[in-house]
């Protein structure tokens, strides 16, 4: 469960992110969040894993309040939530297999369990029979898989994607949607910052829209509401 | 931490430093080149050091006596002397035994001494050792005002001048070392840096699934102190080398004088352990400045 209470952001070079935030996102929910760039949705986003802390408010995440903990808890708090980035973020030198495994090797998890685990999220991700390529030699929707993947290989209950289908072509981001119902169908709570119109349009969630650091709506089943 | 991680942390250290190998090998020769005068130094300093010992260790006070004191008088004055803070030995010499060191001290042109043994004008003596070799001028100035003391010697003038001369080398040898240590932290911070800017996408992930701090900085520390203990090997050997080299040459040559080098054992041990210290000290301080701004959250 995640919740906002009047969160504002101001960043040292003065800029207003966020001005008064306050939402309530329960477990194995699914959101979108939309709306112009610069309005402070990556802001709004990068909040919950703690990569910015808010001026004042409060954030909670499964009980926990974000704006209190120390530097040195986050690493762990992180262990719980899964990441999706627009660029993949994955390593070159890496195989599929090795990428998602390097989740879970650096907290230190038993190589028995590694393999166990790296499999079943290929298999999820229908990649399997890709585990020993290299990303450069992935189309740029597998790569995306395998960066879920490694979101998803330490079962968190909440993944968090800043525009994962932003680098995709329309058939692709598809399949990418596809994953995400299928991990959200499994309990995880989703929070899916997005551009993608007909996505939003299609594929019917919640939608958050963040205009001028504010929150402009927050509808079940909502629409995108802007114009591509 | 498990068996695997550390397993993991040494491979990745040494993978590392592999990928950066002109680096590495700059860094290296960096530590290879401050280690070696570093350990001249040391060797030079250690030595004087040691000189210098055996000569503080010599000196003493003569405290000559008053002729006119009788038995108890110099009992008296033994007792004071005994007394005064910072003396460790006080030992009485007779004008008798005086007459006779001073006899065999010229050896075969002493005999003309002799004529004196029967109106010997020497003084008795205290001989006064000062525990610290420095507070010997204090001390003297002390004894000079006690009843039945005729002439204080102590080799005035002379002392100062040697301790100031070795205090010079000391803090000239201290303030080389320290420089040089620097410059070669600073060439290793730089190395790290440039292994952490190749790997940065990696530590960025390693933030995003969870990774503690603790964890993405071991394979650095581990770099730094490969850094360090590789850059320490040649020093070691040519230092050593070259000092016994020297000791075999200069021993003959020094044995009957005050100045005495230190023996190679268990000294060559000393120096190498110093020196390992010391590159990993740098290597390890080095590493660990660079890859602290990257973990800031």
């Amino acid at each position: 469960m995640i919740e906002m209470q009047d969160v504002y952001k101001t960043y040292p070079n003065g800029v207003i992110a966020l001005n008064g935030i306050s939402v309530r996102i329960k477990q194995g929910e699914f959101v979108y969040v939309v709306g112009p760039s610069g309005a402070g949705k990556s802001t709004f986003i990068k909040m919950m894993y703690r990569e910015e802390k808010p001026t004042s408010g409060k954030i909670m995440i499964n009980g926990v309040n974000l704006a209190n903990i120390k530097d040195s808890k986050v690493p762990l708090l992180r262990r719980n939530i899964g990441i999706v980035f627009q660029d993949f973020k994955l390593l070159p030198k890496l195989t599929v297999y090795e990428n998602v495994a390097f989740a879970l090797e650096v907290i230190e998890e038993s190589p028995k369990n590694i393999r166990k685990r790296v499999m079943e999220v290929l298999d999820l991700v229908r990649l399997k029979h890709k585990a020993r390529f290299y990303p450069d030699e992935l189309s740029g929707g597998e790569q995306q898989r395998v960066s879920i993947a490694r979101s998803i290989v330490n079962n968190p209950s909440i993944v968090i994607a800043d525009e994962p289908t932003g680098n995709l072509d329309p058939d692709t981001s598809w399949e990418i949607m596809d994953i995400f119902e299928r991990i959200n169908d499994r309990g995880t709570t989703i929070v899916m910052a997005t551009h993608n119109r007909e996505i939003v349009n299609t594929i019917r969630k919640r939608v958050i829209a963040i205009e001028r650091g504010k929150i402009a709506r927050d509808e079940v089943k909502g629409e995108y509401g802007y114009e591509a | 931490m498990r068996l695997n991680t550390l397993r993991r942390h040494f491979r990745e250290s040494f993978k590392s430093l592999g990928r950066n190998g002109w680096m590495t090998f700059a860094s290296i020769s960096a530590v290879t080149v401050t280690l070696l005068l570093v350990g001249v130094f040391l060797v030079i300093m250690l030595n004087i050091q040691h000189i210098t010992k055996q000569i503080e260790r010599d000196v003493e006070i003569r405290v000559h006596v008053d002729l006119s004191a009788t038995e108890a008088d110099k009992d008296a004055l033994r007792a004071k002397l005994e007394a005064l803070s910072g003396v460790e030995k006080v030992t009485y010499s007779s004008k008798d035994e005086e007459l006779q060191k001073l006899i065999e001290s010229f050896g075969e042109d002493g005999k003309s001494f002799r004529l004196f043994e029967q109106d010997n004008p020497l003084s008795d003596v205290f001989i006064v050792k000062a525990k610290d070799p420095l507070d010997t001028e204090k001390i003297a100035k002390q004894i000079e005002p006690l009843p039945s003391v005729g002439k204080v010697k102590y080799g005035k003038g002379q002392i100062e001048k040697l301790f100031a001369a070795t205090k010079t080398i000391r803090n000239v040898g201290l303030a080389l070392i320290v420089g040089l240590l620097f410059t070669a932290m600073f060439l290793i911070s730089n190395t790290i840096k440039i292994t952490i800017f190749a790997r940065r996408r990696e530590i960025e992930i390693m933030r995003l699934v969870g990774a503690t701090n603790g964890f993405i900085r071991w394979p650095f520390f581990l770099e730094g102190l490969w850094l360090g203990v590789f850059g320490a090997v040649v020093p070691i050997a040519i230092v050593l080398s070259a000092y016994s080299y020297v000791f075999d040459l200069l021993y003959p040559k020094l044995k009957d004088t005050f100045f005495q080098l230190l023996p190679f054992y268990p000294f060559a041990w000393q120096l190498a352990a110093v020196l390992v210290l010391l590159g990993a000290c740098i290597g390890i301080w080095g590493s660990m400045m660079s890859v602290r701004r990257f973990l800031k959250v």
